[in-house]
């Protein structure tokens, strides 16, 4: 077992950040300390705790140390690891896809809408799929919205229908069609196996093949959803945790203001 | 530990809130006795003891129904025709049903035999069956009392693999870290099916189908593993959606402990048509009390959309009312599972103040019920160390107001279904804090006119002027206008209005008759 609290070995620690070897940061600049949890199939034991540490430093952690084994049952064991990674990153060549735009109140998005459109948006939105959950679709377009940001719903240039959650695919294209949508809002907030990677894209397969997919703004929302992700998967925008409705409105006016003249 | 009235509340208040919410659903009670539907017949089927499917996989229990509906008149009720078709053939209610999908029988031809002869042929069959569910029922008291019951909160845990194999594996890790009740999460999108699938299943989206052959092999699983560990696991499903009789019925042949089972929840939240969720909840409730199953209510639900802090009224006042509505189905209060959730904004100020006032005040208002109380989900996070602390406070009001059926929160709850070591964590939580906490809710008293006594009061108050607004306007009409959840649904939208059948003058619903007797529910007069 290496390193830890009662270590005297001097290290040589970098005092100044290098953003091309960015490190995980625990109390020290550089010293690469991580903490990683997990469980094993295995019976708890001495092979068991080996088992973890080697694991772990398959991981790239240097010097793993197990803080915390407990049987889950039998032949279960659960793990709590600190180390120090050896991996570095290199800051210079991260490219970002940012949204680009200036986040809008209410009023201004609003007034945007009349001035630009001229008419009501109309914004359709659901949880699809198998997913349940309706928190994610409901903050961003119910009345109260969430922690103090409305939702679309008291936009008064915004018409807004919120189908809720296990919608179809295919119901959700069919209405899109109905109400003539200008913008579709997609949620997923509870997903097993990565089953809402599969749902995202058989949306855009729907929408591709009924031809509209062009002339709507398709956005997807969701704690495990990125912007990296969404628009790998044929989104416009995702948008993560903490997204309120003014910022999912400011993209997606802007957007459909681009769009205008292409 | 007895329930000692620390709120100050204002008894009579309760007592007229109680009486507003009999009036209120006695109302719909009329309504629910005129009718039956598509899923009652079934469960009427599944009752007589008709399972099985034909070869598209289409349950016979449909199959039978269904034909009634197409060559004879389902508002006599699918049992004259069975009872009819008894005396003609002597075949059971099974060889009827597969001769009837085979072709061989068409139900309407038959003539009709004097309805005394009817009711007779159905007798022993019917005895038989309420027989099992006795016995289960019976089976259940004794494993109780063999194993002793606890009297701390029952730890309630969800599993949802897709697989009723893998459910088990994690059922059993589960039981044995410490889990009381073991709730099998539906496959999503169950409670729309217009039938119950057959058979054991190894692939559902978010949860497991469930069938009566997945209940009997859970069942079986926490009977090896309540031996192993001493304690009688709970087995818990789902009673609602389109099925929801059905499902009843299930459970009650294979010794489920615990169902959910709110129409209110079907309404709102899977846009199930109100008349028909209505009229189903009663005969589920029923054959619910029947089997000695506790009910949990969902009114935890109506906070995940609404706020917690503002509706607070509308969980009591559905409270009472469910109360009510479980009363009429014959269950006792040790039945009624009522629910309510810590939901309230973690930046609230004096937030858990609320949150112990409002769960204090439940088992105050309901000293006898097992109430069911959620963990937070509305605002839990990707950040599962503030999570986990969050389902700390929940664990405190819990052990604090004696809530009963405690769902154990996640630390993961936003993220993913749990893992097997966020369960373990989550059970570790709640006991370090059930233990480490025990008898403090009996230490400790509120401060007369307090924060949490002026909060009950006002919140109780509510809850009596929202129950008067329901009088007025009828619960039909008040749930058009979104008062619960704030979520409106007409009363002729949502799914499943196609199987609502007004009963016929001659209309049979045997088991109806015998469980009413047996479980001295009183009769309303009137109609029937």
């Amino acid at each position: 077992m290496g390193g830890g609290l009662y270590s005297i070995n001097k290290k040589e620690y970098d005092k100044e950040i290098d953003p091309t070897r960015i490190k995980p940061y625990g109390d020290t600049l550089n010293d690469g300390e991580v903490q990683i949890s997990f469980t094993l199939p295995i019976e708890d034991g001495e092979k068991a705790l080996y088992a973890a540490i080697a694991l772990a430093k398959k991981m790239g952690i240097q010097d793993p140390s197990v803080v915390h084994h407990q049987s889950l049952d039998k032949e279960f064991t659960f793990f709590i690891i600190y180390g120090e990674l050896i991996h570095t990153i290199d800051l210079t060549v991260i490219k970002v896809e940012s949204l680009g735009v200036k986040p809008m109140s209410m009023d201004e998005i609003n007034q945007f809408i009349k001035e630009h459109f001229g008419r009501k948006l109309v914004v359709l939105g659901a949880t699809t799929g198998t997913d349940a959950h309706t928190v994610g679709i409901d903050a961003i377009m119910n009345m109260k919205g969430f922690a103090g940001h409305y939702g679309l719903e008291r936009y008064e240039m915004i018409e807004i229908y919120n189908l809720g959650s296990q919608v179809s695919n295919e119901e959700f294209v069919k209405k899109a069609i109905g109400l003539d949508a200008d913008v579709l809002l997609v949620s997923q907030t509870v997903t097993q196996k990565d089953i809402h990677v599969k749902n995202l894209t058989n949306l855009v397969d729907l929408l591709e093949a009924e031809g509209i997919r062009e002339k709507i703004i398709l956005i997807c929302g969701g704690p495990r959803i990125t912007n990296e992700l969404a628009k790998e998967l044929g989104y416009d925008a995702g948008f993560g945790p903490g997204t309120y409705a003014e910022i999912v409105a400011s993209f997606f006016i802007n957007e459909l203001e681009n769009r205008k003249f292409t | 530990m007895g329930v000692k009235n620390k709120l100050n509340l204002n008894f009579k208040l309760v007592d007229d809130a109680r009486k507003i919410a009999k009036k209120i659903v006695i109302d719909i009670q009329k309504f629910i006795d005129q009718h039956t539907t598509t899923s009652i017949e079934r469960t009427i089927c599944r009752l007589l003891g008709i399972n099985g499917t034909d070869e598209f996989g289409v349950p016979l229990p449909n199959v039978v129904v269904d034909h009634v509906i197409k060559k004879g008149q389902i508002n006599k009720g699918v049992a004259l025709y069975l009872g009819n078709a008894i005396l003609h053939t002597n075949l059971s209610p099974q060889d009827i049903a597969e001769r009837v999908y085979q072709g061989q029988l068409n139900l309407a031809e038959l003539s009709w035999e004097e309805l005394p002869e009817i009711k007779k042929a159905l007798l022993s069959i019917i005895s038989k069956n309420l027989e099992i569910i006795k016995r289960n029922k019976q089976t259940r008291e004794d494993l109780i009392k063999k194993y002793g019951e606890k009297n701390e909160p029952l730890i309630y845990l969800i599993v949802a693999t897709g697989n009723i194999f893998e459910d088990i594996v994690q059922a059993k890790a589960a039981a044995r870290q410490g889990a009381d009740v073991i709730a099998v999460i539906r496959s999503t999108g169950q409670s729309l099916l217009d039938y119950v699938p057959y058979g054991s299943t190894t692939e559902g989206f978010g949860g497991t189908f469930a069938t009566q052959e997945n209940f009997r092999l859970m069942r079986t699983a926490l009977d090896e593993v309540s031996e192993e560990q001493g304690r009688y696991i709970r087995l818990t499903n789902y009673c609602s959606g389109l099925c929801m009789p059905e499902i009843a019925a299930m459970g009650a042949l294979e010794r489920l402990d615990m169902m959910l089972n709110d129409a209110l929840y079907g309404i709102l939240f899977r846009d199930i048509n109100m008349q028909r969720t209505i009229i189903d909840q009663h005969f589920s409730r029923m054959i619910n009390a029947y089997a000695g199953v506790i009910i949990n209510t969902g009114e935890d639900n109506y906070l995940t959309t609404d706020d917690a802090y503002e509706a607070a009224d509308t969980v009591l006042a559905s409270q009472f009312i469910n109360e009510q509505f479980a009363k009429l189905a014959g269950l006792s209060e040790e039945q009624m599972g009522l629910g309510h959730a810590f939901e309230m904004n973690p930046e609230l100020e004096n937030g858990f103040l609320y949150e112990l006032a409002q769960a204090q005040m439940a088992r105050e208002i309901f000293p006898k019920a097992p109430l069911k109380y959620m963990p937070p989900t509305k605002f839990m996070t990707g950040n599962i160390f503030k999570g986990h602390v969050q389902d700390a406070l929940f664990n405190m009001v819990t052990i604090l107001t004696n809530q009963r059926i405690h769902l154990l929160g996640m630390l993961t709850e936003a993220i993913h279904t749990p893992f097997m070591s966020d369960r373990a964590l989550s059970i570790e939580n709640a006991r370090y804090i059930f233990n480490n906490m025990k008898d403090l809710g009996n230490e400790i008293q509120f401060k007369e006119n307090g924060i949490l006594q002026r909060r009950a009061e006002e919140v109780l108050k509510q809850a009596t002027d929202l129950l008067k607004n329901i009088e007025r306007e009828g619960l039909f009409k008040t749930i058009e206008k979104g008062i619960f959840a704030g979520i409106k649904r007409p009363i002729d939208g949502g799914k499943g209005l196609e199987g609502v059948i007004i009963k016929d003058k001659d209309y049979l619903n045997p088991f109806l008759e015998t469980m009413s007797r047996d479980l001295n529910i009183e009769s309303l007069g009137g109609d029937k």
